[in-house]
């Protein structure tokens, strides 16, 4: 089969709506640049449809557009792959970005920056599906790039908060560390195969098993550190120990950016990326084992923080962390079909747990869910998809988040890797306390009593946008709130709110977020919030395992590409690993509802007990105190004491101004052969043409 | 023997009015000796059967540009030229670097070596006639630059008057 | 018959009092045709080339010399008027706008 237009369109129409809002959003589109916007991906949406129905035929596309880069024996195209596992990828992809444009809708309402948030969306969906849809590394790369650098703009998206803009330059510094890996990892890909191409690449991996490199001085097996550099720019990407802790900061953005960017899709480019070169990664057992470990560890350890935050997004962030380190767990014991399926159902419940509490932060306007309690009753819609999110994360049966999540800690344990039954009981760990955190974010934000509505004017800022005066811009008949309450501005994605600047001139009338102001998000939200909740209940049933009498469709239909994982276990051992991972899922939900709602004092009395355990989990294992105190201190004082005040002050400084001072003293005394006389220059050209002429005529 | 003699004569009396032309007090003075060297030149165009531009040496430089110098000529004070040095201060060093361009000139072109002939003989374009002849090459090879050379005129026309008009430039 | 040496000699010459008559004089006007005389010494260069070497381009070439001469005197003289205009003079010691 050809590359079809529709398969073109795909990526380029969220590039058209870029274009169109980053040109003319401020002037023209400015609040109504989501027409641009969401129509342009809800395109890209039915074309990857048909995509997904071609690949379904059983078409496989690898197709080169143009001849990007030619040179010698470097040639790279911009070319797609369109495989089973791309046409996951784009259903992922573009599903989730349509439902968080229409979102953000109802969330942007009213900013000022309207038309830049949607062109920056736009220019990430593009990037994205670049990434996905390449058939050569450098377009992988392109993408990648990319879409970090979408990530850096929309996490400094509020770039007058300076807490905002500190974030995003932390996610895109962090994010080097495993680029540059990353980088490497490509140049060896084609100092290895000479090709950067997919099929070429992926064709000829056997060439290279075995094979042993020098490198850095040490003689290291070429597929380990191939695998192993690939895999560095997964661990910055996907926010895997130890460069995850970006991702918990990046929360600065506004929310539908964390429910695409940082939950549903960028952050999963890492575990693609594994997936894609599967065949590489497949050649060095001991890579496996590093990528399982560190998935785990990951896992585990974000989840262990995740118990205690107090933040309602860093919680969520934290829970990504920890599911994408299932995921990578997955592709370590050679399960790739079951990290991807676990990639697909995670984008639906996590960006669903996103952008609930989107909703949630949209009504109380705080992030802090010790001043939330009790929103059960004001908003319904939001608490039932809520409730569903964490079912599935949780990983309860029936949901999707249970197959894709039972999927691998049965692989885990099944699997032959050596290291498969240590990342299963840390999965199987992780399983436990998942629910447990879920839960209680659950019962601190919507069960018992409302607990907010002291810092009341503390949130003035919200009504200033009020100028903005948007006619009905509530749709689901809340119009008499407004009257009293100004518009709903998206600044309130702050901590403590107070500080925030981008709000010129606070209202005098400070308005008061009282309980009885509380309310449901318009439709514009809700309607969304509904689509992924069906998402997160059914995604899965497309890989019900052959022991719960499903087909596991979706691992046959990756089967061409990630191969089919050979396992050793009898149906009782599934049956036993299956009870025990949900007995335990069960039981972090009771102990939940035990904790927050029986016991509400019983959790504070634990956590001063134990304040040891509680501090560490509390500072996040004190891993940003540990950098800053290894790594950004002493980078600092070099650029301080040794960049700024020798190198910069004194050697280019010194060149700088030296040069010029010497040809101005020098230019000085040049000066007085300008007369001025038009016939003194003459003569001096006329003495430049003779002594010219002469040179010529005797150096003959 | 007589064309040594016509082109000694010429060549001295060129020389000769050269140097009065540019060393006259009195600009009018020098543009008339200029009107004399013209035809001086013209002529030995002639020699060299170059009939044609022997003709547009008198026309457009005895007839149009010594006309535009005679004009401007008209603007200067003449009685303060004469009164004042016609020399500016570092005149010698002009003469000086003038005399050895002569020097270097002449010496180089000791070493001149002449390219094989052309197919342009005199029987050539005595036959053809020289402004056929001239007009069949100019209007061939060189159509591109004749065209080119009047859109210069045609600029330096404008350039002129918008230089020249009073109050044309605010 | 003339050699051909002559004529380059005498052409050599007239160029040469042109440059000096460019770089000694004090008034414009005089330079202007100190201008015309070089661009006459390399005419006779180019005719008597031309003639010598039996080739029409030395002439064509004078020819382009001529038309841009004439050009050349237009905007010069009209600069001349400006100059005049302006500082009401035509010597180039009195304009010193150019120096350092």
């Amino acid at each position: 089969m050809e590359l079809q237009f529709y398969h073109v369109l795909i990526p380029f129409l969220p590039l058209v709506g870029f274009i169109v809002n980053i040109l003319i959003g401020k002037e023209v589109t400015r609040y109504g640049a989501h027409w641009p916007g969401v129509l342009t991906v809800a395109g890209s949406w039915v074309c990857s449809l048909f995509t997904l129905r071609d690949v379904l035929a059983g078409h496989t596309i690898d197709a080169d557009l143009y001849s990007w880069i030619v040179s010698g024996t470097f040639k790279v195209s911009v070319g797609f792959l369109i495989d089973p596992l791309t046409a996951v990828m784009l259903i992922v992809v573009t599903t989730c970005a349509t439902l968080i444009h229409i979102y953000s809708i109802g969330y942007m309402h009213g900013d000022t920056g309207y038309y830049r948030f949607f062109a920056y969306l736009n220019l990430f969906t593009f990037c994205m599906l670049m990434l996905v849809m390449g058939n050569n590394f450098l377009l992988l790369y392109f993408g990648w790039e990319g879409v970090g650098l979408c990530s850096y703009f929309l996490i400094g998206y509020y770039f007058n908060k300076k807490s905002a803009a500190d974030a995003g330059k932390k996610a895109f510094i962090v994010n080097r560390f495993g680029d540059f890996g990353f980088g490497i990892g490509v140049f060896m890909v084609f100092i290895a195969f000479g090709t950067l191409h997919y099929a070429d690449v992926f064709g000829n991996v056997s060439s290279i098993a075995g094979q042993r490199v020098d490198f850095l001085g040490f003689t290291v097996d070429l597929p380990t550190l191939i695998a192993l550099l690939l895999f560095c720019g997964a661990v910055g990407k996907s926010a895997q120990i130890p460069l995850h802790v970006w991702l918990p900061d990046a929360m600065e953005g506004p929310t539908p950016v964390s429910a695409l960017i940082h939950a549903a899709t960028m952050v999963t480019a890492g575990v693609f990326m594994v997936a894609r070169c599967n065949p590489i990664f497949n050649l060095s057992p001991f890579a496996m084992d590093t990528v399982a470990i560190i998935g785990a560890a990951t896992s585990l350890f974000a989840a262990t923080i995740a118990i205690t935050q107090n933040d309602i997004k860093r919680i969520i962030a934290y829970s990504t962390c920890s599911h994408l380190g299932l995921m990578f767990l997955a592709c370590g014991v050679g399960a790739y079909a079951a990290g991807i399926f676990h990639l697909y159902t995670h984008a639906f419940f996590k960006a669903l747990l996103f952008l609930a509490a989107g909703s949630v932060i949209h009504a109380v306007h705080t992030n802090d869910i010790q001043e939330m309690g009790g929103l059960k009753k004001y908003m319904p819609i939001t608490y039932a998809v809520f409730i569903i999110a964490a079912l599935s994360a949780a990983g309860v049966p029936g949901f999707s988040g249970f197959f894709s999540k039972d999927e691998i800690i049965w692989s885990a344990y099944a699997s032959h890797s050596s290291v498969g039954k240590l990342v299963w009981l840390m999965g199987t760990a992780v399983a436990f306390f998942t629910p447990l955190y879920t839960f209680r974010l659950i019962f601190l934000t919507f069960h018992g009593t409302y607990r907010g509505g002291h810092h009341a004017e503390a949130h003035g800022h919200a009504v200033t946008h009020s100028a903005h005066a948007h006619p009905a811009p509530h749709t689901s008949g809340h119009g008499a709130h407004d009257a009293g309450h100004g518009s709903h501005d998206p600044g309130h994605d702050t901590h403590g709110s107070g500080h925030n600047t981008h709000a010129a001139g606070h209202g005098a009338q400070g308005s008061h977020h009282g309980e009885h102001h509380i309310h449901e998000s318009p439709k514009i939200m809700t309607v969304p919030l509904m689509f992924l909740a069906v998402g997160a209940v059914a995604a899965g049933w497309v890989g019900i395992p052959p022991i719960l009498g499903g087909g596991a469709h979706f691992a046959h239909f990756l089967e061409p590409v990630l191969g089919h994982p050979e396992f050793h276990g009898t149906h009782a051992e599934e049956w036993a690993v299956m009870g025990l991972s949900t007995t335990i899922a069960l039981l972090g939900i009771g102990l939940a509802a035990f904790f927050y709602l029986r016991k509400t004092d019983l959790p504070k009395k634990l956590a001063e007990q134990f304040s040891m355990l509680y501090r560490i989990s509390f500072r996040k294992y004190y891993v940003d105190e540990l950098y800053h105190y290894t790594i950004v201190k002493p980078t600092l004082w070099i650029a301080n004491s040794v960049l700024v005040a020798i190198t910069d002050a004194k050697i280019i400084e010194g060149i700088v101004n030296g040069v010029p001072g010497a040809i101005g003293r020098f230019s000085q005394s040049l000066r007085k052969i300008q007369t001025g006389i038009v016939e003194h220059y003459g003569i001096f050209m006329a003495a430049g043409a003779v002594f010219i002429l002469a040179l010529l005529y005797f150096m003959r | 023997m007589i064309q040594q003699a016509f082109f000694a004569y010429f060549a001295f009396a060129i020389t000769v009015l050269a140097l009065v032309v540019i060393t006259r007090k009195n600009p009018i003075h020098s543009v008339a000796w200029m009107l004399l060297l013209f035809f001086h030149i013209a002529a030995l165009y002639l020699f060299l059967n170059a009939e044609f531009l022997a003709a547009v040496q008198v026309i457009v430089y005895a007839g149009g540009i010594l006309v535009l110098f005679l004009f401007a000529v008209l603007l200067v004070n003449v009685r303060e030229e004469m009164r004042i040095s016609r020399f500016i201060g570092a005149g010698a060093a002009g003469f000086t670097f003038a005399v050895g361009l002569l020097v270097v000139v002449l010496m180089a072109l000791r070493s001149f070596i002449a390219a094989p002939p052309g197919m342009y003989t005199i029987e050539h374009i005595q036959q053809e006639t020289n402004a056929i002849a001239l007009g069949k090459v100019l209007y061939t090879e060189f159509l591109y630059p004749f065209e080119i050379t009047s859109l210069i005129l045609l600029v330096a026309i404008i350039g002129a008057i918008v230089l020249a008009k009073k109050g044309l430039r605010g | 018959m003339v050699p051909l040496s002559w004529y380059m000699v005498l052409s050599v010459i007239v160029f040469a009092i042109g440059v000096f008559g460019f770089l000694s004089r004090r008034n414009v006007i005089l330079m202007f045709m100190s201008i015309e005389l070089m661009l006459n010494g390399v005419n006779i260069n180019l005719i008597a080339l031309s003639h010598y070497l039996q080739d029409l381009r030395g002439q064509i070439l004078a020819f382009f010399v001529i038309a841009v001469a004439a050009a050349e005197a237009a905007i010069g003289l009209a600069i001349v008027i400006a100059l005049f205009r302006n500082k009401a003079t035509a010597h180039v010691d009195d304009v010193k706008e150019l120096r350092g």
